[in-house]
Order: C-alpha cells, then structure tokens, then sequence
C-alpha cells in the first residue's frame, strides 16, 4: 500500500503544478498534531481479526471520538451492528448492538500520510449525542437511530433518513407508526416522509417552494424544501430516501455468487467504483492477490467512469445556462467514453467487469490499440469543449463564478468529499491517501481550488477529465500493451462453481474479521466495510457513498444564493439518490 | 382589405415555421440536424387532437388564459402593417392600444397561473410581471422618438411602404440604435435566451414556461400558438427597419421573398444569440433589457437635438 514510485512510469508524470502542490502539503503537514487515541490503526484494503479492534466503553468511545474529530480527524464510517459472538454477550453491559467508527486523519504516522482509526463499544439505548458537539456524526447519527432504534440525545436534527423500521423492534425513534404484519416484519403505516418536521421560517415575506419528489427531467426521486424571501434562499431541506432498496440487509441475506450483482446495482453511475472496493475488501478476507494486469485493467475502467460522468456533467452545467453546443458536444463524447468501457466489457457502465479475485476480461493489444486511438482522438475535442465552455465565453464564467460558495471552513466541518471538497481547497483524494490498485504507480496531481463556488467545482472536473485521459494513455502505452487474460479460474472454481446445492450458505470469507476499503469513486470517497461472523458469513455490509457526506454541501451552497441558481448547484454536485438511499 | 386579410392569415399560418428556423439555427451551433422544419406544426397538430386536464383547484380563469392570450397576440397581428402592406386595421394612436393588448394577453396567462396556486407558477408569474415593464419604458421611448419623427401615433406610419425609408432618412443612426433595442425586447417578450430559457426542463428557473405548465391539450396549443404569433409581431416590425426599402406591388414574387429574407434574418439572429450566449442570472437581467431603454434613449436625445 506505500506509495513507491517505479521508475518506469516517473517519466509519464502527469502535468501539474508542483509548486502548488508543496504549499497544500506543507500547510496539511503542519495542520496535524500527533494525537493520543485509543483507537488503534487500521490499514485500508487489509483484513484484521474483529480482536484486535479495540473495544471500549462508551464513555470513553465517545470522547476519543470527539477528540479525533477535533484535531482534523474525519469520519468515515459511524455505525450500528448486531454482534452474536458469544464474547459479546458475556461481556454484558446491555445488549448486542454495538458501534464502530473509523475516521481519517492526516497526520503523519509510520511513513503513511493518512491514517485510518477504528473502535468499537456497546451501543447504550441512548446516548448524549455526538453531533450537538461535532457536526460530521450528524447524518450518522440519524442513520444508526433509524436502523437501530437508538436514540442520540440532544441531537439538533433527529429525522429519518430512510423510512424504515428499525431492526430491533424498538419503538420507532421518529415517533412513527410502524405495524406488524402477517408475514412480514414491519411496515410502515404512513406515507413518506411521515412524521418528519421540515425545517420552517416565518415570516411576512417567506414562501416555501417544494419540490419533487417526482421531478420534470429524467432524474431520481427527492424532495427539496426552499425557504425564501423572494427569490433568495434561505435555507434548502434536502429529504431524500424514496429510493432506499434494503441493499446492506439484502448483502447479508443473498447468495455469496449474487454479492457482485448487488453490488454493482448500488449506483449506476459508480458501478466501477462499488465493484472494485467489494472486490478488495473480499480478496483482503480471502488473502487472495490479484495480478498487477488486472489492477490495471480496474485503473482504466475506474478512469473511464471518472471520464464519462465529469464530461456528462459539464455537458449537462452548460445546459443549465441554456449554452447548447458543449451540452450537445459533451453529451455525445460522454458516450464515446461509456463505449469504451462497452469495448472492453461489454457494457456500456462496466457491469460484469470487476469480480473479486481480478476482471473478468482482459485487454489485448487490438483493443489496447483501439481506445487508444479512440482517446486520442477525443482528447483534443474534450479540450476544446473544456476551453469553450470555461474560458472563453464570458457569459458562462459570469454564471459559475461566485454562484453557490461553500466556505472552506463550512466545507471542513461537513465533512466534504471528493470534487465537491477539492473545490473548497481539501485537497483530500482517496486516489493519493489511500492509494488502491494501480495508483500507488500514478502521480495523481493534488487537485485543490479555492473558490468554493460553480465554477470551482466545474474546473475541478474539468482539470480531472485531462488528467484521467493522461492516465488511461499512460497505463495502455506502459510498455505493458498487453494486459494478459486474467485468471479467472481461482474465481470461478472458488467462489462460484461450488457444489450448487449448498451454495446459498457457502462463504470463502474469513471468519471474525473486519475489513474496510476506502477507494475514490468519481464523486469522491466511497467506503465498503465489512464484517464476518464466527462462521465468515458477512454479518455487516456497511456501504458510504461520497454523496452520504456532500448533499449537506448543497444544502449549504444554496444559503442566500438565488433560487434560480439551484439546478445549477445541484448539477455541479450531481449527488447520487440512490447510492444515498441504499 | 382582402389582400390584408390573406397577410394576417399567412403571418399566422407561417409563424410557427419561423420558429421552427431558430431551433434549425440552434442545432447546426450545437453540431446537430436538429427537429424536422414542419415540427411546430406536428405539434400543435398534436396538441389540438387531444384533451385537456384541468386541476380541480383551478377555476374558469384557468381556462380563460390561453384563449384570451392567443386572441391577444391575434388582434396585434391585424394592426401591424406586414411586408410593408397596409394592415386590416389601424387608426391614429393604435400602437399603444396594440401594446396593451399584448398586455392584456400577459395579464391572463399570469393570472391563469396563479389561479394554479402552484409555488412555481407564482414564481414564474412574478419574473413575468416584472421583466415587460422595463421592455414597456423602452417602447414608450421609442414611441416618443417615432412620434417626434412622424407625427403619428400609429404603426401604419412608421412600417407601411416606404413610411421605414423615411424614418432611416430622419434619422439613421438613432435608427440602429432602435433596432437594437427592438431586438432586446423582442427577446425578453418572447422569453428568449439570455433572458430565459424556452428549452429548459427545470422549473425554479423558468419564467414564461413555467406559467404553462398547467395546460394541456388545446389550450396548450392556443398558447404556443399565442407565442408563436407574438414572435413573429415583434420580428416583423424589425425586419420592416431592418429592409427599408420601397416596395413595388405587395404580391409581386420580389417583393414577397425579400421580406421573407428579412424576417428569416431576425429568427436567425435570435438563433445565433442563443447558441452563443449562456443565459444571464436572473438578477442580472433587468441590467441587460435596461440597456435597451439607454439606448431608445440616447436614441431619443441624439434625433431630438438634431431635428429641432
């Protein structure tokens, strides 16, 4: 996992600024303090005994938690399990849920820049919450009170998240009416959102604008609560959830040969990105390593998507300013990159390409080849639309620019991710602190804007479109041209081709183990987590999608911004629905 | 009479072919063949053949909008003097009556909209309420410099035959001034890029789209038709300063195909601003139609000065 450049592909450096980037460094470095934790270390992508994850009580959990947060730690993962280890309940101290958390920091610890952190305690019904002191739990918080029943006191924004009953049959924490069925478990006996209080303003002046949860173009489902004095926002109360599937339940309860399906059906648009960090975090629970071929054939298709979602997005900001010829243009090449994924797996969004244990299909020098010359090709289009759309038509800057600001101040203490964080100057890139894959071979530039604003966001996918062309150039003209059909035998054989008749309860994972795998999907950091039981069944699947941390950094951009700006925020976020919902 | 009335009909008959001319336009900037030349057509075709659906919230002024702003936009239409032939009706002081009947057209379709009592059409509603009354300050403006020109309060005199040359004579380089802030008005008053958005899917940011969101079948018809009228008004009187030249015959082929020429050129020139300039933030485009009024204005003053 350490980052050591081979000499062989310094040379394909990708352009940057390199001054820049020591600043940002520098700054981060001397931003971090050692800081005392009980939480120990974890790696991201290695498998570690559910042991040797400290186990505290909650008291303490609690405060090193607030403490980590405080000194510039960032959560990744806050949530509920039901434990059935014997250990759990001797150990006593009430029920079998407990919590996890891991956070990120970046300080500098072993040689390693980013640091992951992990503790467990047992969850108590209810506890003085977290967020009324660090606002990162605050989405968290609302997730494990759904899915758990247990209540976080104090908590200045305690709705639901989903609309679902929770697990343990407690009574609801929302004061909703759930019922019992015949056959099934619960339901939920109000329409959506149910008892949710939306946020109000009063006033003379103040209108509400609802909107959704159907909308007019051909997007997901979601409901958006403008407060407004004339035309100004503000607030926005985003209420999301008509999409949620069950998918962490429906992990646990499938077939081990269905969990890639699945997997890949979180998020359409990041089906490369679910896909490689289920794969990782099952090769970490199998010791299984794949070969450096297949890593890179994951790179590319990780790249493509990247590629094909920021031109769809940038095609798709210029049409909300109602400029047509880079929304036509981007809108087609967006396609031509969807296709070249269709080329080497034959879909157009990578479905069937990343099984755990490497890809399911190789690139040969033909192919290799083909997208070359295809990228070539659209390298010089995709910069040129890029040129016309954010340099030289000024009416275009005047809508990006200083439209929607988020503070980089607001942006760290929500916890932004991805694009939208580098866009408000966090420099924070899975691809570089967490390197999977291929990246520890990549020079990936630290991409960091100041603005906050439209445009910001709009340049950051911009400059990220030419650095992801450079790399899939690099990595199919790495002398490697010909990437070798990977084994996919061990895959077969193992984990799939077993007798059929107990397939349903076969698992080749480890037992009692925890693993988590961070990977940079296109919309930022997206993080699987998983752990096994005694027999290595999964006993949770937690899922985080980047947009779980980013849609309050839309609710933000829209504070005193008007409302007619708002399809234009929302698109230069371009958040998943259901990889929120689950 | 009869030759004024085949016009009217030939104005109303041709309008959504223009129309049809700025979406052409569009698509060859954006590097596409774009919707077929009829397709205006197909859809109002479309439109009349099915029903309507009516809110039950909503009450006869829903229905009331469309009829009463196509009538409006119609009406207009006989007044305006159309390839420089005498219109099927005018007197003296008919332009301001001509304005606020495109008014009155306005006032329905904000009307029927509120009557929805969606927060959208309210939004919609008040962005349409407030953007023509700067467009009106600048035609009063020009209004006072047609006048001082003329002599006449009525569009027979400043657009029929040979009446634009005269104007062009007075006082030509007000005249491209004028014709200038013609156009800005033409493209706030029907809804064009960069004031809106007539192609866009989303609401928050719609102001004459959004008032229509309501309305089906005919009465959706009526309205696109209404607008499609109301674009091809505004065009042909710039395109009459913009050709000022003395006609022969109304009917004779020349003359016809010129003004033709004439009115393609403006639907082309609202074309060619809408593939070029992205659309303008919502509080910066009182700034933009507020130019057209400096310039009728500065117009006004220069001609003033010089006539005396």
């Amino acid at each position: 996992m350490t980052s050591s450049q081979s000499s062989s592909i310094e040379t394909h450096k990708i352009p940057m600024q390199t001054e820049n980037r020591k600043n940002i460094e520098q700054t981060e470095h001397s931003e971090t303090r050692l800081i005392q934790t009980q939480f120990s270390e974890v790696t991201n992508g290695v498998a570690i005994s559910r042991r040797d994850l400290p186990h505290l009580t909650f008291d303490d959990f609690r405060e090193n938690a607030l403490k980590l947060v405080r000194n510039n730690a960032k959560v990744v993962h806050f949530f509920g399990y039901e434990d059935d280890s014997k250990e759990s309940s001797q150990n006593g101290n009430g029920g079998k849920i407990k919590l996890l958390a891991l956070f990120r920091t970046n300080r500098v610890y072993r040689d390693r820049r980013y640091t992951l952190f992990a503790a467990t305690c047992n969850a108590p019904d209810a506890y003085p919450s977290l967020t009324s002191e660090c606002e990162p739990f605050h989405l968290f918080e609302r997730e494990i009170a759904e899915q758990f029943g247990i209540v976080p006191d104090g908590h200045p924004w305690l709705k639901m998240v989903r609309y679902h009953p929770n697990s343990q049959g407690k009574p609801d924490a929302f004061g909703n009416d759930y019922s019992k069925d015949n056959d099934r478990n619960y339901y939920y006996t109000q329409d959506i959102p149910g008892n949710y209080p939306y946020y109000s303003v009063e006033g003379k002046e103040i209108h509400d604008v609802a909107v959704g949860p159907v909308h007019a173009g051909v997007i997901e489902p979601g409901h958006f609560r403008f407060n407004c004095i004339g035309e100004r926002v503000l607030h926005l109360e985003i209420q999301l959830g008509y999409q949620h599937r069950g998918i962490e339940n429906l992990i646990i309860n499938a077939p081990f040969k269905r969990l890639p399906v699945i997997v890949e059906g979180i998020a359409g648009d990041t089906t490369v990105a679910n896909a490689v960090s289920f794969a990782q975090a099952v090769e970490a629970l199998t010791k299984i390593n794949i070969s450096d071929d297949a890593k890179k054939i994951r790179t590319i298709a990780l790249e493509l998507e990247r590629l094909a979602n920021h031109v769809g997005d940038l095609g798709a900001l210029s049409g909300d300013v109602a400029f047509l010829p880079p929304a036509n243009y981007c809108g087609r090449m967006r396609g031509d990159f969807l296709n070249m994924t269709l080329l080497i797996c034959g879909n157009r969004f990578g479905k069937g390409l990343v099984r755990p244990g490497g890809v399911r299909f190789a690139i040969d020098s033909a192919l290799c080849d083909e997208i070359m010359r295809r990228i070539t090709e659209l390298e010089i289009q995709v910069a040129n639309v890029i040129d016309l759309l954010l340099i030289t038509t000024p009416s275009v800057r005047d809508r990006f620019e200083d439209c929607g600001t988020v503070s980089r101040s607001d942006a760290h203490e929500l916890g932004l991710v991805g694009t939208a964080g580098r866009a408000c100057g966090l420099s924070y890139d899975a691809r570089r602190a967490f390197p999977t894959e291929y990246y520890p071979n990549i020079d990936i530039p630290e991409n960091a804007k100041s603005r906050g604003d439209v445009y910001a966001r709009a340049k950051i996918r911009a400059e990220e479109v030419m650095q992801s062309i450079a790399i899939v150039k690099m990595l199919l003209s790495d002398s490697l041209i010909e990437i070798a059909p990977v084994e996919l035998s061990f895959i077969e054989t193992n984990f799939y081709e077993k007798d059929s008749k107990d397939y349903a309860d076969f698992t080749p994972l480890a037992p009692d183990s925890f693993v988590v795998t961070i990977n940079e999907a296109w919309r930022g950091e997206l993080s699987h987590c998983i752990l096994t039981d005694q027999t290595g069944k999964i006993l949770r699947y937690k899922i985080k999608d980047p947009s779980f941390h980013n849609w309050s950094g839309l609710a933000m951009s829209l504070r005193d911004t008007g409302i007619s700006d708002f399809p234009l925020n929302n698109k230069s976020y371009n958040l998943s629905y259901c990889g929120f919902d689950l | 009479m009869i030759e004024s009335l085949l016009l009217w009909v030939i104005g109303i008959i041709t309008a959504p072919f223009f129309s049809a001319v700025i979406l052409k336009v569009k698509a060859f900037f954006g590097g596409k063949k774009g919707p077929p030349i009829f397709i205006n057509y197909y859809t109002l075709m479309k439109l009349l053949q099915k029903g309507s659906v009516y809110s039950t919230s909503t009450t006869f002024i829903f229905k009331l909008g469309p009829v009463i702003s196509l009538g409006a936009a119609l009406t207009a239409l006989m007044f305006l003097p159309i390839f420089g032939h005498r219109p099927i009706f005018s007197f003296e002081g008919d332009i301001i009556f001509v304005l606020y009947l495109l008014g009155l057209g306005r006032f329905f379709t904000i009307a029927a909209a509120m009557d929805t009592a969606s927060p959208f059409e309210g939004m919609g509603a008040a962005r349409e309420a407030f953007f023509p009354i700067i467009c009106e300050a600048t035609m009063f403006m020009i209004l006072i410099l047609f006048y001082k020109l003329t002599g006449h309060l009525s569009l027979v005199n400043y657009f029929e035959g040979s009446h634009p040359v005269y104007l062009w004579d007075m006082a030509g380089t007000s005249m491209v001034f004028i014709v200038i802030a013609l156009f800005i008005v033409l493209l706030t008053e029907n809804s064009r890029v960069p004031v809106d958005d007539p192609a866009t899917h989303l609401e928050l940011t719609m102001i004459h789209e959004v008032m229509v969101l309501d309305h089906s079948g005919p009465d959706l018809a009526f309205i696109e038709l209404g607008s499609f009228t109301k674009l091809f008004f505004y065009s042909t009187m710039i395109s009459s300063l913009i050709l000022p030249f003395q006609r022969e015959g109304i009917f004779s082929p020349y003359s016809l195909l010129l003004g033709f020429l004439a009115i393609i050129v403006v639907y082309g020139c609202v074309g060619i601003m809408e593939s070029i300039v992205a659309r303008y933030k919502m509080d910066k485009v009182q700034k933009f139609i507020l130019t057209s009024f400096a310039l009728a204005f500065f117009a006004t003053v220069i001609t003033m000065e010089f006539i005396k």
